[in-house]
């Protein structure tokens, strides 16, 4: 009998889990599928939002202004890199800068620090590769920058290293209260039982808490597409640029990442289909063409991968943090600015269920520090080269464009939560992720991954389910 | 010091190798990241290679063993699992692998040799999801000849250059079936033979101007939306239709992997996105050459070992203070010609200059001039642009050269 089982692997449900587990506290987190992060946390602007873009008095505004203060010390005891970079919000008309004058003076009553208005010089100055028709712009210092998947690995590892139990391929198909008490059943008919609930299941949020009794929670999906430029291009703009924004969400943004690429996107597009992460031509060309014309030095062929995610849009504008039932609470409609909430949506909920009565005894043993994923590739040459003396493997790169070393990669699916596919070592190395995409170092990979799991090479896959990579031997067969 | 360090163990750094020994030099170490020597060859287990250099028609693994076979009886040093992670101007290297760790190395002369990579699905933009399934043909091939395993059985590729139609013909021999080659361009980049053999013996359409659209499929590819495309390289709506399929391949196009040269500060070529050199394969860093792939990308390992000893020659000159440099003509071409290697010539000696053109030609006319002075000239029935040219001056033709311009004419 768990006290606490969070439906959903994401960083909400990351989050949550890493601050319940500093209580002496039995948790669950339940993922549908074969790793974490697989929605909207992997997908999305991976921004930590200033906190001027929602309306004053919303769950928005006060979590996300909370979140993003929160979030610093987060990532550092995570070990996810975390930058401070600042936000622009660029205005090319009188229009425009109507519009940023209301954002200031709503970021001002949200409680957002430093803002100010910049002048059109000042501007320039500070993003010399700003369009030149860029009049002025809203600055805030406060806008940051990090990765939402590292973030959301390293929380949910976190919480399982402080003793919170993770179940993947665990598709929530049925929830029974049984008097004092709930039994979650799963897809594959496995079954948990726990005393409090929380729906954290993002795009889905609306189906699990209707499994929980009546609801009017409706979720719906806005596809985002992205476009990924080269590391190369990672310099052009420091500040994470945002055009005026419209009613659907901020428009698309330029940003640098936390690794050093430039981030371009996202577009918003209502879907009906909740799994239709697919990317469009349309919204590739509408991307290239809008950050062109905000940002100089943006070209296609700098392109190392695009892809999209699903924005969990709630219906009633605001996130939707309730309970329904007692004992059982939904986290719906967690889109923009989500991530940057994440913290301050945990610390909000661990409230809620301590009115509910869960009680909340100090784990003296939680441990808020996580090794950094990227400890390797940041230490100095000595550093690495004691550990390379120690470990062997961490000498050898098998990622040649991100620099990626087997010990990293072995480490990847040895710590919590353990990467068990290809795309998983992907996010939690970098491996992968660089110029050739995968081309070189995805067959060494996988030795690495059948080697590692214990399993044959051609049941490894690329995410999970279907998405084995082999479709048997060759006529001669196999060689490893 | 060391006096000569070579990056990358394939044809190119292997022959660059040889060719400085030969020349002198016994101080030479060759780093290669890969466990073994070869670079790509190791995986190119079809035939056709040498028939230059050889007169026979060997297989990839043959053709590197015959240089690997001397490399290895002379006893040149070289460290395998060793991926070069920086050089700096000065000529220091820093390096990793599991034996040394991280180290530096200080060298007099550099010879850059570490070839090229397939030009991904990113990099092309294309639409749709992104399910296993998908890869470079390169990676597929490595796949299929090095670890034994099928990455599909029914496979659409897209791009026609050479890896692509080897391994149009080997996912078939393997049993998969190839339905399609599409070929954005209205010509194939590959080479004319291995249309012939890989593509037309085994009843594989070429879809010439067509492109991949989208792929489909949520965890693996379920099939693509192939069209045809305008004259600018625009997919035709009208024409759109979807492949059944599990697999797509890519050969989309080679990069030189020049990551570490423009780290190093190398003037670099836009066109080849390789190295400006001069007709000694030098680097406008004094002392470091490169050649193969990294300088640009060959249609045949003959002309990569052969360029290879350009560079481990000259190396072997820098390194003894031999090595002339004592003019300066910068080669320029026209539209036609997209490209020369060497870009420039710094001695009046007998010169090779390699070339490859912008478009399918027949009946050129191909002209060298020295301001209006024509210098050189020679007809080719046929050009294309996936077969290199090559003309050879003479030193007594460049008595007056002060700049050269190629220029190509249809007749």
């Amino acid at each position: 009998m768990y006290d606490v089982a969070i439906i959903g692997g994401g960083v909400v449900g990351g989050m949550l889990a890493r601050m319940l587990s500093s209580y002496k506290l039995n948790i669950c987190i339940l993922e549908k599928e074969n790793d974490v992060a697989m929605g909207a946390s992997k997908a999305n602007s991976a921004i930590v939002h200033a906190g001027f873009d929602a309306a004053p008095g919303t769950l928005k505004a006060k979590l996300n202004v909370k979140g993003s203060e929160m979030m610093e010390q987060t990532a550092k005891e995570l070990g996810v890199k975390f930058k401070r970079n600042g936000s622009l919000v660029v205005g090319f008309n009188a229009a425009d800068k109507k519009k940023i004058e209301e954002l200031y003076a709503r970021g001002i009553k949200n409680g957002v620090k430093e803002l100010s208005i910049l002048s059109m010089h000042a501007l320039h100055e500070i993003e010399p590769n700003i369009s030149p028709d860029a009049v002025c712009a809203l600055y805030a210092p406060t806008g940051a920058i990090v990765c939402p998947y590292a973030l959301t690995i390293a929380a949910i590892g976190n919480a399982m290293d402080n003793g919170a139990d993770l179940r993947v391929h665990f598709e929530v198909t049925a929830i029974h209260e049984t008097g004092a008490s709930f039994a979650i059943i799963s897809s594959n008919g496995d079954r948990i039982n726990a005393k409090y609930v929380v729906n954290a299941a993002g795009i889905n949020a609306d189906a699990v808490a209707a499994m929980a009794g009546k609801t009017d929670i409706k979720i719906h999906p806005r596809r985002g597409e992205y476009v990924l430029l080269d590391k190369t291009c990672g310099g052009i703009i420091s500040h994470t640029i945002f055009r005026t924004p419209s009613a659907m969400g901020k428009g698309i943004l330029v940003t640098p990442t936390v690794d050093g690429n430039l981030l371009l996107g996202p577009t918003a597009d209502n879907i009906e289909d909740k799994n239709d992460t697919a990317t469009t031509a349309d919204g590739l060309s509408t991307i290239l063409a809008h950050c062109t014309e905000t940002t100089k030095g943006i070209h296609a062929r700098d392109t190392i991968t695009s892809f999209c995610g699903l924005r969990a849009v709630g219906n009633t504008g605001d996130f939707i943090i309730q309970a329904t039932t007692e004992h059982f609470i939904n986290a719906a409609g967690i889109e923009s600015p989500g991530l940057s909430a994440s913290p301050a949506i945990a610390a909000y909920i661990t409230e809620m269920l301590r009115d509910m009565g869960l009680e909340l005894t100090k784990n003296e043993n939680f441990n808020p520090i996580r090794k950094p994923a990227h400890r390797f590739r940041e230490a100095s040459v000595a550093e690495k080269n004691r550990m390379i003396m120690e470990n062997r493997s961490f000498g050898r790169i098998i990622c040649r464009c991100e620099g990626v070393s087997e010990g990293e990669i072995r480490e990847a699916i040895r710590t919590n939560p353990p990467a068990r596919d290809l795309d998983g070592v992907k996010r939690r190395t970098r491996a992968q992720m660089g110029r050739c995409q995968g081309g070189f170092c995805m067959p060494y990979i996988m030795e690495i991954l059948s080697e590692e799991l214990g399993v044959p090479y051609d049941s490894i896959t690329k995410n999970g389910g279907n998405s084995k990579l082999m479709t048997g031997k060759t006529k001669e067969g196999c060689t490893i | 010091m060391t006096d000569l360090v070579i990056i990358g163990g394939g044809p190119a750094g292997m022959s660059a190798a040889l060719a400085a020994y030969e020349n002198g030099i016994r101080d030479i170490l060759i780093l290669e990241r890969d466990e073994r020597l070869g670079g790509i060859l190791q995986q190119c287990i079809h035939n056709g290679f040498g028939l230059h250099r050889f007169g026979e028609e060997l297989t990839g693994p043959e053709y590197a063993w015959r240089y690997e076979e001397r490399v290895r009886e002379l006893g040149i040093p070289l460290k395998l699992n060793t991926m070069v992670l920086d050089i700096t101007e000065d000529k220091e290297i820093t390096a990793t692998n599991p034996t040394d760790g991280i180290f530096t190395i200080q060298t007099k002369s550099i010879i850059l040799a570490m070839g090229c990579r397939e030009r991904s699905r990113g990099a092309l933009n294309i639409a749709g999801t992104r399910p296993a399934g998908v890869y470079s043909a390169g990676t597929a091939q490595k796949l299929v000849n090095m670890k034994g395993y099928m990455p599909g059985k029914k496979v659409v590729i897209l791009g026609s250059g050479d890896i692509g139609l080897i391994m149009a013909r080997r996912m078939s021999l393997e049993g998969a079936e190839v339905k399609a080659v599409c070929e954005l361009m209205p010509y194939s980049g590959g080479l004319a033979r291995n249309i012939e053999q890989c593509l037309h013996d085994f009843n594989i359409p070429l879809l010439l101007s067509h492109t991949v659209v989208q792929i489909h499929g949520k965890k693996r590819v379920e099939g693509v939306t192939i069209a045809k495309v305008d004259e600018k390289g625009k997919p035709i709506r009208e024409t759109m239709q979807f492949i059944e399929c599990d697999t797509l391949l890519l050969s989309v196009g080679l990069i030189p992997e020049n990551e570490l040269t423009k780290s190093a500060g190398v003037e670099m070529n836009p066109i080849t996105n390789g190295a400006d050199v001069t007709q000694n394969r030098e680097t406008s860093i004094p002392g470091v050459f490169a050649c193969g792939n990294v300088l640009h990308v060959h249609d045949l390992v003959d002309y990569v070992s052969e360029e290879a000893e350009i560079a481990g020659k000259n190396a072997a000159l820098y390194i003894k203070g031999k090595l002339k440099n004592n003019v300066d003509i910068p080669i320029t071409t026209d539209g036609k010609i997209r490209y020369t290697v060497p870009q420039r010539i710094t001695e009046k000696k007998d010169t090779k200059v390699f070339f490859r053109v912008a478009n399918v030609y027949e009946h050129a006319e191909i002209k060298v001039c020295s301001g209006n002075e024509v210098i050189f000239k020679t007809r080719k029935p046929k050009v294309a642009p996936g077969e290199m040219q090559c003309i050879t001056l003479k030193a007594q033709q460049l008595e007056n050269a002060k700049e050269l311009n190629i220029d190509m004419e249809v007749l």
